[in-house]
């Protein structure tokens, strides 16, 4: 009985091991670029709670956002105009292993460049410049990161930049992590936090829904985000560049830009 | 593997603290709430029985993470603050006693009725019938189905993580996600919650061989 059950163990053992082994090998080999243009397809790991970027829209069924928008109009310069763009959801915790996995082709999902997700993956050139910032409720004693102490709590995302940068900026404050941006804004509203940090866009398109709260001290922090791409795809990352530019020249960038942030020009690449 | 650990013990060792905590309260709790529900559920009065039954019956059946989150998010706006650690343990507490009430309810009910006749024409009031003669019966059968439940309990604690309880499963997700050694920080994490479930279940084993009723 005990020789029978360590065996099916040794089995189970060996199993995930020559799994986790297969994997890694094949996708790497792959030229995304020519498979794209071989399905006429890019698939897109995207944000589905993220307001301004990507954002479920119920009615429709479909995600919207800048981040979308631009995805689309990289498959387009890339593909051609009957290039299909695909989008996949991912939050912060799965899109790096979804991307090495090769389930998607690039990440475009509020994604800062650092130099520690640089071993892991490449990134493209920037595409939205943003900054970490504050949100509290109006009428609040904070009004910046000078302000947080040892009796203050702020709330941030986990697997963010953010929570690193809040706890370099003020290291005293105590710094709850939450599972996504929806629930650490719920948790701030809850008053479990005196104040949420990330980056600036996400918190600008919070408080646009909700006039009871607002920015505060401006940012601190320089967080550019890019479009992550896997290591050895230097051709695909070449043509990602290469279809940025070009919406920079003819005026693409812009348009969308404004579509998405008409009072706002904080984050807009020149 | 073992440098990841080093490098990080200290969350996890915090974590682990928290989650036996968070277990211990919550198995206390839910074992005497649960038991309760379960005598209530079997009461004479019918008002204390259907109540008990629509207990069990609604928090048996809604997701633990819902419970929890009311704690969490619902109640601090009007007044009743509860940090993410009380709101996950309170949330756990509720949701396994539901489970027990259903456990021990079943265990009372194989206990023959002759029993509860046989203690009350002794002259021993209701409650002390129960105290003495049914529920320490009870209990001997439902000593493997009850240490399921509290292996499901220790690792439905890892629910804490959700609402940053600071729980093992919450030190890990920060590991995790501060080294991107994702898989490795996760075997870490099991390997803690196996220390405390194996345990466990050898003693319950050990419990249910030396009491078991024979027959």
């Amino acid at each position: 009985m005990i020789k029978k059950t360590f065996f099916s163990l040794l089995v189970l053992v060996a199993a995930v091991f020559s799994l986790s082994g297969c994997k890694s090998g094949n996708v790497a080999d792959l030229d995304i670029l020519e498979t794209s243009k071989e399905s006429n397809e890019i698939i897109w790991g995207v944000k589905n709670d993220t307001r301004l970027f990507g954002l479920m829209d119920i009615p429709s069924r479909e995600v919207k956002g800048f981040d979308i928008d631009i995805a689309k109009a990289i498959t387009d310069k890339v593909l051609g105009r009957d290039g299909r763009a695909t989008f996949v959801e991912v939050t912060s915790k799965t899109r790096i292993p979804l991307l090495k996995n090769g389930n998607i082709d690039a990440i475009i999902a509020t994604m800062t460049i650092s130099e520690e997700r640089k071993k892991q993956v490449d990134f493209s050139d920037v595409y939205f410049d943003a900054g970490q910032s504050l949100l509290v409720k109006k009428g609040s004693s904070i009004t910046g990161v000078d302000s947080l102490d040892e009796t203050t709590t702020v709330l941030a995302v986990k697997g963010s930049t953010s929570a690193v940068n809040i706890r370099k900026a003020s290291p005293n404050a105590n710094i709850l992590e939450l599972e996504n941006y929806a629930e650490a804004f719920t948790a701030l509203q809850a008053g479990q936090g005196d104040a949420m940090t990330t980056d600036n866009a996400i918190l600008l398109g919070m408080a646009s829904e909700n006039p009871d709260y607002e920015l505060v001290g401006g940012t601190f922090t320089e967080e550019p985000y890019g479009i992550a791409i896997n290591k050895g795809q230097e051709n695909f990352l070449q043509a990602v560049n290469d279809a940025l530019k070009e919406m920079h020249e003819d005026g693409t960038y812009d348009e969308i830009y404004e579509k998405w942030f008409p009072n706002d020009d904080t984050g807009k690449v020149k | 593997m073992i440098e990841l650990f080093q490098a990080n013990a200290d969350l996890f060792f915090e974590g682990f603290k928290y989650t036996i905590l968070s277990s211990v309260l919550a198995l206390i709790f839910s074992l005497i709430i649960g038991t309760l529900m379960a005598i209530f559920q079997l009461s004479e009065n019918k008002i204390i029985r259907n109540l008990a039954k629509a207990y069990v019956e609604f928090f048996r059946n809604i997701p633990l993470l819902i419970i929890v989150m009311f704690f969490y998010v619902v109640l601090p706006l009007y007044g009743m603050p509860f940090d993410g650690f009380q709101a996950g343990t309170i949330g756990l507490t509720i949701y396994t006693s539901a489970f027990i009430a259903e456990t021990v309810r079943s265990g009372i009910q194989t206990v023959p009725k002759g029993q509860m006749e046989a203690g009350l024409s002794s002259g021993f009031t209701y409650s002390e019938t129960m105290r003495y003669i049914v529920l320490p019966q009870a209990f001997k059968i439902v000593i493997p189905p009850l240490g399921g439940q509290f292996i499901n309990l220790i690792k439905n604690s890892s629910i804490l993580a959700m609402v940053a309880g600071l729980d093992l499963m919450y030190q890990g997700d920060l590991v995790a996600n501060a080294t991107f050694i994702t898989f490795e920080t996760y075997i870490i994490v099991g390997i803690f919650y196996l220390i405390l479930t194996l345990p466990l279940s050898y003693l319950m084993a050990y419990l249910e061989k030396r009491w078991a009723v024979r027959g």
